[in-house]
């Protein structure tokens, strides 16, 4: 057995392995036990609908229907509007902090972007009931439509609440995270890589094109996943800006509703077993669709990291 | 001699895990079993009821709804009538309330919607002993209009099925000619979480319009036609004060304390009805009340009764399984149906008519230990 690999030199050694060995081994069998209880909690839903649940449109209550599309679609649209609108920025802000701050400005800016990640998800939440979708709703929907109405995109009542908002508050809440992190991959690519770029007489904007972006592309990348993922999981902000209506609009002005604000809204009042165990299989998916899209975002990292960095010939 | 090695640690180390856990289960087991001891200390002041002098500890789990008048009664009861009770409660949602008590993990449930027939099969020998009544306000947003309006039913299962959209429809504007309606959209606001107010409202326009009971139906969560989602009621106020021409629906208590406007209307005898904790009383005395006290008391006959309105229940077997705490129970509950009541109406609750009182006594009286009753006080 080479669960250890080098046999322990003393007691202190072996014991401190084994602790190890423990807590790793537990992080794995946590997620296992939360995959099981999901499925088993889930298991009267999954017999009664099968495929139907993810393919289905109709969340009813009350006709003992539940058809988990619209929510699914929720959930993704509204994350990858939030990277949409996210990564741009937090690429831009990463660079600026890296690249160009003066130092006397880099600490304090750097302190108060991860300052905004600490910030809990009710206080953005209630920020964007009352200070974002108000705004949303009298000027940017507005303006919106005025100029580009007549695409599917920007029709529909100008609520505020939905799907916009949602992308909005998701977009402020993993800007922190990306920026961050995007930061630190940025500081990391070696001065050799700058200077070459500098001694072949590059421009400043060539050196950051050519040689910082794609030397960190991957680790902009695993920045963009960590927002990811806290983008789909997210509760509280999206349930109180999104409108919480399951239903498939196609338009940013449209209500909608995600996986995660579907399970926090009704769980406490969910009154018979096919409900409780809908909302349970809502979560299963909700895990599923995280894998999926974290899986997927992996092997996005691989092809981009896997070749050589610096910049191409052209 | 390594692979002995691992083994027998980690079964040790599973060991002391175990034990860790298991001293904090037993430790969380006794301070909630437990009464603190300084009950003990209190003598009894000699209230109203008398006291058995038996440490109770009871617990109950279910509706947000009446919990503020809950905590009320429970500190209330411990206070001046008798201090050897304890009464914890969690405010899980009556989803939860139900089902705790239909697995038997408190000494009572609540809940804003009674039992079905079916969670009644699953658990045989509750009762429903119902303790206020609130009323659910149509609440609304428009510009110019301060507060007057009144609504038929026709109108709000209009508005809430998406067939009434303007607020200068006819059948909103025939029973307001004195106010200037405008030619606006109708933005509905409901609840997006499940809840005993979204039961009371859907069950009212179950009852009154025969498109929505086969279109929507009655429920804590509902597939609505219309509107978009805000959470609790503060979720929902908000949102209708914000959106212009807006309407929805919230608690009268809720409704009374945030200074929103909201509508008259229109009960089963023709009258317009402003809902206040008066008129919600007299749906409870006008409405046909069963012998299980499952009792639905919208669209209630009443002249002067307001419409859209509910029981709140308490949920509790009939044949208690310990005799200390069944005792507590049970006066505890005669307590709540007399002296308590006087509590309810200051935080905008509505008092049992006494009709539904004299109901209710005969519950409490027919709880049992071991087919003895259990009630003491008179």
């Amino acid at each position: 057995m080479k669960l250890f690999g080098e046999r322990p030199v003393n007691a202190g050694d072996a014991a401190f392995r084994l602790i190890a060995l423990v807590f790793g081994l537990m992080v794995v069998g946590l997620l296992l036990v939360i995959i099981l209880q999901l499925t088993s909690g889930a298991w009267i839903a999954i017999t009664t609908f099968g495929l139907g649940f993810l393919v289905e449109s109709t969340w009813d209550p009350v006709a003992r229907e539940f058809g988990a599309l619209p929510l699914i679609y929720g959930t993704v649209v509204s994350s990858l509007l939030a990277l949409l609108f996210a990564v741009p920025v937090s690429v831009g802000a990463a660079v600026y902090l890296s690249e160009y701050a003066p130092d006397w400005l880099r600490t304090p800016v750097s302190f108060l972007v991860e300052l905004l990640a600490a910030i809990p998800s009710i206080v953005y939440g209630l920020w964007g009931v009352f200070v974002m979708v108000p705004i949303v709703r009298s000027y940017i929907e507005v303006w919106l439509q005025e100029r580009l109405g007549f695409l599917p995109l920007f029709q529909g009542p100008p609520y505020g609440l939905g799907m916009l908002a949602a992308g909005l508050i998701l977009a402020i809440m993993i800007l922190p995270i990306i920026t961050a992190v995007s930061r630190d991959v940025m500081r990391a690519v070696p001065d050799t890589q700058r200077e070459a770029m500098l001694a072949l007489g590059a421009t400043k904007w060539e050196v950051i094109s050519r040689a910082v972006i794609p030397y960190a592309r991957s680790g902009i990348v695993g920045a963009t996943i960590l927002g990811l993922g806290r983008a789909l999981g997210e509760t509280m902000a999206v349930t109180m800006v999104i409108g919480n209506r399951s239903e498939i609009t196609g338009s940013l002005f449209g209500l909608a509703q995600t996986m995660a604000s579907a399970i926090a809204n009704e769980f406490t009042e969910a009154t018979y077993d096919l409900y409780t165990s809908s909302l349970i299989e809502l979560a299963l998916v909700l895990l599923g669709v995280t894998v999926l899209l974290n899986a997927i975002a992996r092997l996005l990292v691989w092809r981009v990291g896997g070749g050589p960095v610096g910049g191409r010939r052209e | 001699m390594s692979d002995v090695h691992i083994h027998r640690g980690t079964w040790s180390g599973l060991a002391i895990l175990g034990l860790i856990t298991s001293i904090i289960f037993v430790t969380i087991g006794c301070t909630s079993g437990a009464t603190p001891p300084s009950a003990l200390d209190k003598g009894s002041p000699g209230g109203a009821a008398s006291t058995s002098g038996q440490r109770a500890s009871l617990t109950g789990a279910g509706a947000t709804f009446p919990y503020p008048l809950y905590s009320k009664w429970f500190d209330e009861y411990r206070r001046s009538v008798d201090p050897n009770v304890t009464i914890n409660y969690q405010s899980i949602g009556s989803g939860g309330g139900k089902q705790q008590i239909t697995q038997r993990t408190v000494d009572f449930g609540a809940s804003d919607g009674p039992m079905s027939d079916e969670e009644l099969q699953r658990a045989p020998g509750i009762l429903h002993i119902p303790t206020v009544a609130g009323a659910v306000v149509i609440a609304y947003n428009v510009q110019g209009l301060d507060g007057g309006l009144k609504l038929t039913p026709e109108a709000i299962a209009g508005i809430f099925l998406g067939q009434v959209k303007k607020w200068n429809d006819p059948l909103i504007a025939a029973q307001n000619p004195e106010v200037r309606l405008p030619n606006a959209d109708i933005a509905v606001v409901r609840r997006s979480d499940g809840s005993g107010t979204t039961n009371i409202l859907t069950d009212y326009l179950s009852s009154v319009s025969l498109d929505w009971k086969s279109k929507v139906g009655a429920g804590t969560s509902v597939n609505w036609p219309v509107g978009l989602g805000a959470k609790g009621n503060e979720g929902v106020a908000g949102q209708v004060k914000q959106l212009p021409n807006s309407v929805g629906y919230v608690e009268l208590a809720y409704a009374e304390q945030t200074r929103i406007s909201y509508a008259e209307v229109q009960n089963k005898a023709g009258n317009f009805i402003q809902p206040t904790v008066r008129s919600t009383t007299a749906a409870a005395a006008g409405a046909d009340i069963p012998a299980d006290l499952r009792a639905s008391i919208v669209d209630s006959a009443g002249a002067d009764a307001y419409p859209i309105a509910g029981f709140t229940w308490l949920l509790v077997y009939q044949e208690q399984t310990d005799y200390g705490r069944g005792q507590a129970l049970v006066n505890f509950l005669w307590w709540a149906l007399h002296d308590g009541q006087k509590f309810a109406a200051d935080l905008s609750y509505a008092p049992l008519p006494d009709n539904v009182v004299r109901l209710a006594e005969e519950k409490v009286r027919s709880i049992t230990f071991q087919g003895n009753p259990l009630l003491t006080v008179q």
